[in-house]
């Protein structure tokens, strides 16, 4: 399958190891991050990575690994492919 | 190019909090090879055909919408008009039909399968008749068929016997379904200019100039448009044009990528995308809202045309741009039932059925989810249907009649529908009849418009 990439944001109240937390389990599913920013806004913490992707089909499987850290650290975590927002945002 | 941080955050601002969804990805189904003189091997045919096209539709859907990270809300099958199949049926067998259309539905578990349909608009075969025969029992004893009637069209005019029947037919669809608030009626749409891609319901159905299976779409996002408009509460109405113009541009741009990825994965062509947009009763979620937000205290009150005509061209601007093939309806759908704000327009008695009808002068759709007073007789109802036949005839646009006489209430009442279809307050009609109009019959032939050649 192709290469794709993949967005994926995490939004919730600032606290500590939530990068680690997050990258961790990113890792150990041997994803590889190609961007990452993250700001506070508002006492919010809010981070954007862009991901590689090999098979989209793939994609539920890592959301369903990011269902703990979302319960435990209180997280907001999507996940979506990228040409979403290269079509919204990009003629 | 990269995209920007903030631009992220605003694709996932409009799906979490403003309700940016595809509403439908609906496959159109050509039901021309299920013709067969043996009733019961047709209906086989029926039932094999739409169960094999569109099996995987539920599945590929949502694992789309599961990677893209956009819900697709509904998804939907359009059918050939089934009447082209009942000419040599009987009344029971074309309810019958109905029934194998329901069960295909739920088998394929989609919540509405559209094209038990006739287009009669100049004149009545004979299987288009025994289609209309049926059409009051297939409502009520089916859950997920929709019909759609053609009366009238620009380049025919409008057959008045048509619309003479379908007064009675809703009437007494009305009176079946009467346990459930008349709700078989809402499941009936009656049009004039119909188109042949149209991927809403109830009036979706497979045309005659269509391929053997197609997948088209329609995005909605009036939470979007509503929320960009939020940000600009001092601009003026060119400013205005332009910011519901951009927004519709991005909401159609991630509706089309969808939908193409979806055709692709079950192997049909792509069909159109259809610019409207489409309420829900969610909060925030209105066309009404938006028209109130242009600057409307109400919905119905004076400048609501023109606030609506602002809004239906710019998101067929921003559409338009966004889409390489344009289709369907794409103008404001404005179901009083299924939008909140349309509701309380009429609650408040800021919005009227004649206010109704000269919305759908400047947008598409017509008298869509109106609740009427049950005693609405059934040439006062044909009546209705001619005049917005009339509008979408002269003015060479689609326009269509969904109304539901709830038997039993009267002006003032609120119905509830349930679920998609909402709830909406009963509308009185006109006291003085209509009935020789009705009862002379014939066609209203074809306005000098039609002339084009």
């Amino acid at each position: 399958m192709m290469q794709k990439r993949a967005v994926v944001s995490v939004v919730g109240k600032d606290q500590v190891g939530i990068i680690a937390k997050v990258t961790t389990i990113l890792a150990e599913n041997s994803v590889n991050i190609s961007d990452i920013s993250q700001t506070i806004l508002q006492d919010f913490f809010t981070m954007i990575m862009l991901i590689d992707i090999n098979d989209p089909t793939k994609l539920s499987e890592l959301k369903e690994k990011f269902k703990p850290a979302e319960q435990e650290l209180g997280l907001k975590i999507s996940i979506q492919l990228e040409d979403v927002f290269q079509a919204m945002h990009r003629v | 190019m990269a995209i920007a941080f903030t631009e992220i955050q605003e694709t996932i601002r409009m799906v979490e909090m403003e309700h940016l969804d595809i509403r439908t990805v609906t496959m159109g189904i050509s039901l021309k090879d299920c013709a067969d003189p043996d009733f019961d091997k047709l209906k086989q045919k029926v039932f094999n055909k739409i169960t094999t096209y569109a099996k995987d539709l539920q599945v590929t859907a949502n694992q789309v919408a599961e990677e893209y990270g956009v819900p697709i809300i509904n998804k939907r099958i359009a059918i050939s008009p089934v009447a082209d199949l009942l000419g040599n049926a009987t009344k029971e067998q074309a309810i019958e039909l109905a029934k194998t259309l329901d069960l295909a539905a739920k088998q394929l578990n989609i919540d509405f399968i559209g094209g038990y349909s006739a287009l009669v608009h100049k004149g009545i075969s004979k299987g288009e008749q025994i289609l209309l025969d049926a059409l009051p029992e297939a409502l009520s004893q089916t859950e997920r068929v929709c019909s759609s009637i053609s009366v009238a069209t620009t380049r025919t005019g409008i057959n008045m016997d048509a619309v003479a029947q379908m007064g009675k037919i809703i009437k007494k669809t009305a009176e079946l379904t009467k346990d459930q608030n008349s709700i078989g009626c809402a499941k009936l749409v009656v049009f004039c200019n119909p188109v042949e891609d149209n991927p809403f319901m109830a009036g979706a159905f497979h045309g005659a100039g269509e391929g053997e299976a197609v997948l088209s779409v329609g995005v909605s996002g009036p939470g979007v448009v509503l929320n960009a408009l939020k940000k600009y509460p001092d601009a003026d109405l060119g400013e205005v044009s332009d910011v519901i113009k951009k927004t519709a541009f991005k909401i159609t741009r991630a509706g089309e990528l969808i939908g193409r990825v979806v055709a692709e994965r079950l192997k049909v062509p792509f069909g159109i995308m259809d610019l409207s947009l489409a309420p829900t009763n969610a909060m925030n979620d209105s066309v009404a809202e938006i028209l109130e937000e242009i600057g409307l205290e109400r919905v119905g009150t004076h400048g609501t045309i023109a606030a609506l005509a602002l809004m239906n061209d710019a998101v067929k601007k921003g559409g338009a741009m966004a889409s390489s093939y344009v289709g369907g309806l794409s103008g404001a759908f404005i179901p009083v039932s299924e939008d909140n704000g349309m509701i309380r327009g009429i609650e408040d008695n800021a919005l009227t059925l004649p206010k109704l009808e000269a919305m759908t002068c400047v947008c598409s759709v017509g008298l869509d989810m109106i609740a009427l007073e049950g005693d609405a007789s059934p040439e006062t109802l044909g009546a209705i249907i001619a005049d917005e036949a009339a509008i979408g005839m002269i003015n060479k646009k689609t326009t269509a009649v969904r109304v539901i006489p709830v038997i039993g209430k009267n002006a003032g009442e609120i119905v509830e529908f349930g679920g998609l279809l909402g709830r909406a307050p009963i509308i009185g009609v006109n006291k003085f009849s209509s009935n020789k109009l009705i009862q002379r019959g014939g066609r209203i032939p074809a306005p000098i418009q039609a002339l084009t050649n």
